[in-house]
């Protein structure tokens, strides 16, 4: 795998950072070279927000994404800008429980999952974007399910590990809709 | 042993790598894109006892390092652009005082307030000057959150080791990426002595006075000289660069930090269309690699140059210095912020490849 790329894209407050972020700490659970670069500046809540996630068997040339593998949106507006920056074949996966969207691209993969309304079901609005970490985990083997789970136990801190069976079923009800 | 590698920011790496490299003083004042420089600190150095100081200004703040610096003790401050400018007058006294200091620009995008997105058009002043009078910093121009965390290291070093400021210029791009870096268990820090600090008389018959006013110009022209001396020493000593590919390479680009990645990427690319490219990375930007350069531009299989910077064309200046007319060089850049694509620093390849003309 050399320089598979996602970018993550919708409002400020949605946790697309953390998001990018828990995708680049499981891939670097693997021993991938990864890099995460995110929209900065006046960002706030609301706002738009995306980062741009690489991961690689080689050093990264590029952590700024001109042709992405994977486009997750959060948002209309992210979807209509973000859908152009796809590699012919490139998945676009949108939050359908949100918005709806109508591809104009035929060369794409699209994936429709209700990630907001599985993360209602689940109680918790934060596994929206995780569910969808599932459904990029399933449908690209960029990081696997165990290196998820793995980096979850590293990265956050033990007094937040009981949220962690929680955030495994989101992501594998994510993982349902992979294509 | 190294140890494992973690996900970090850019700019915290800094804040993190200032701090193993026994720096115990920081003065600031905040900006986008580099404020996480400042966050870090500000948590830090309350733990560990060291001074922090948001300043009123990046003026005063540069002073702060003045005094630190003088004291003998190791100091950083951050900024971006505009705030850099700010300080140009406080940089040319800690070159005239001749004081070790380590001072960060993550730089964005101008002039004047510009923007907040990467750029490298602080090149010229972080190179040539920036400051008045006849100076010059170390430059260091990192191009992975590794490598900051390294080269920040050596820049203390570097600093007490000349008596000079050493410059770490990164960019929008550097300071907010996340990247693992791998910290060492024990940093390499080189210690020398300070006998010139100003940190009371003690048993010495005179005071120490640190200064930069040389009022009889006989007497300037003599600290000028020891200066420009100084600085051949450290041209003969530390020019640093990534090269390769120059064995067969047709084309060579020319490129720094978060431009020399992209580049990477167009390197391998052009090898699958057959097009041989090689990469100079100067890792130091003064002193500039010129031998290298001057050399590769010799070798009969390399045909061309091509430059690639966040801006107008600043290092190709000196670039081109150093091919010395031997071969064409050109050049690609973008600004206002704006980063260039890999596409289209490929097609300026092929371009140059099939014979174009600039």
């Amino acid at each position: 795998m050399i320089d598979f790329s996602v970018i993550l894209a919708g409002f400020g407050g949605q946790g697309i950072l953390s998001a990018g972020k828990m995708a680049a700490e499981a891939a670097l659970f693997e021993g991938k070279e990864v890099s995460w670069f995110p929209s900065y500046g006046p960002e706030m809540r609301g706002g738009t927000a995306n980062c741009s996630v690489v991961i690689s068997d080689e050093p990264i040339g590029s952590p700024v994404i001109n042709d992405a593998d994977v486009v997750i949106c959060l948002n209309q507006p992210s979807a209509e800008k973000f859908e152009a920056s796809l590699k012919p074949n490139g998945i676009l996966i949108i939050d359908s429980s949100l918005f709806k969207f109508e591809p104009t691209r035929k060369d794409i993969k699209f994936i429709e999952m209700p990630a907001s309304d599985i993360a209602t079901e689940l109680g918790n609005m934060a596994f929206a974007t995780i569910s969808m970490l599932g459904c990029l985990s399933k449908s690209t083997g960029c990081f696997s399910r165990e290196s998820f789970e793995s980096s979850l136990y590293e990265v956050l801190p033990e007094r937040r590990h009981k949220l962690i069976p929680g955030n495994l079923s989101a992501f594998d009800k994510g993982a349902e809709y992979a294509k | 042993m190294a140890q494992k590698r973690v996900l970090m920011k850019g700019n915290e790496v800094i804040a993190e790598a200032a701090l193993r490299a026994g720096c115990r003083n920081y003065f600031g004042y905040p900006i986008t894109p580099q404020t996480e420089v400042m966050h870090y600190m500000a948590k830090k150095m309350v733990q560990i006892g060291g001074n922090f100081v948001q300043a009123e200004s990046e003026v005063s703040a540069i002073n702060m390092v003045y005094g630190a610096a003088a004291a003998g003790a190791r100091v950083l401050t951050s900024s971006s652009s505009p705030g850099i400018s700010l300080k140009q007058e406080g940089i040319s006294y800690i070159a005239g005082a001749e004081l070790p200091a380590v001072v960060v620009n993550i730089v964005r995008a101008g002039p004047g307030l510009g923007g907040i997105q990467p750029a490298q058009g602080d090149y010229f002043q972080a190179t040539k000057g920036g400051g008045h009078g006849d100076y010059r910093n170390i430059v260091i121009a990192p191009a992975s959150v590794q490598e900051l965390y390294e080269l920040t290291v050596e820049a203390f070093n570097l600093a007490d080791k000349y008596r000079m400021l050493v410059m770490i210029l990164g960019d929008g791009t550097l300071g907010q990426m996340m990247e693992p870096v791998a910290f060492r268990d024990v940093e390499p820090i080189e210690v020398y002595d300070k006998p010139w600090a100003c940190t009371g008389r003690g048993d010495r018959k005179e005071h120490n006075t640190i200064t930069s006013i040389y009022i009889d110009p006989d007497t300037l022209e003599v600290k000028n000289r020891e200066l420009q001396d100084k600085y051949a020493l450290v041209t003969a000593n530390e020019v640093r660069y990534e090269a390769f590919g120059l064995e067969d390479a047709e084309i060579v680009i020319t490129a720094f930090s978060t431009c020399s990645r992209i580049s990477k990427n167009v390197i391998r690319q052009a090898a699958e269309l057959g097009i041989k490219v090689g990469m100079i990375r100067p890792i130091t930007l003064w002193p500039f690699p010129s031998q290298i350069i001057s050399e590769t531009a010799a070798k009969s299989n390399v045909k061309a140059f091509l430059d690639v910077e966040l801006n107008a064309g600043q290092m190709v200046e000196d670039v081109r210095l150093a091919v010395n007319g031997q071969k064409p060089v050109y050049f690609h850049g973008r600004m206002g912020g704006n980063l260039p694509t890999q596409k289209e620093i490929l097609d300026k390849i092929i371009e140059i490849h099939n014979g174009g003309n600039n």
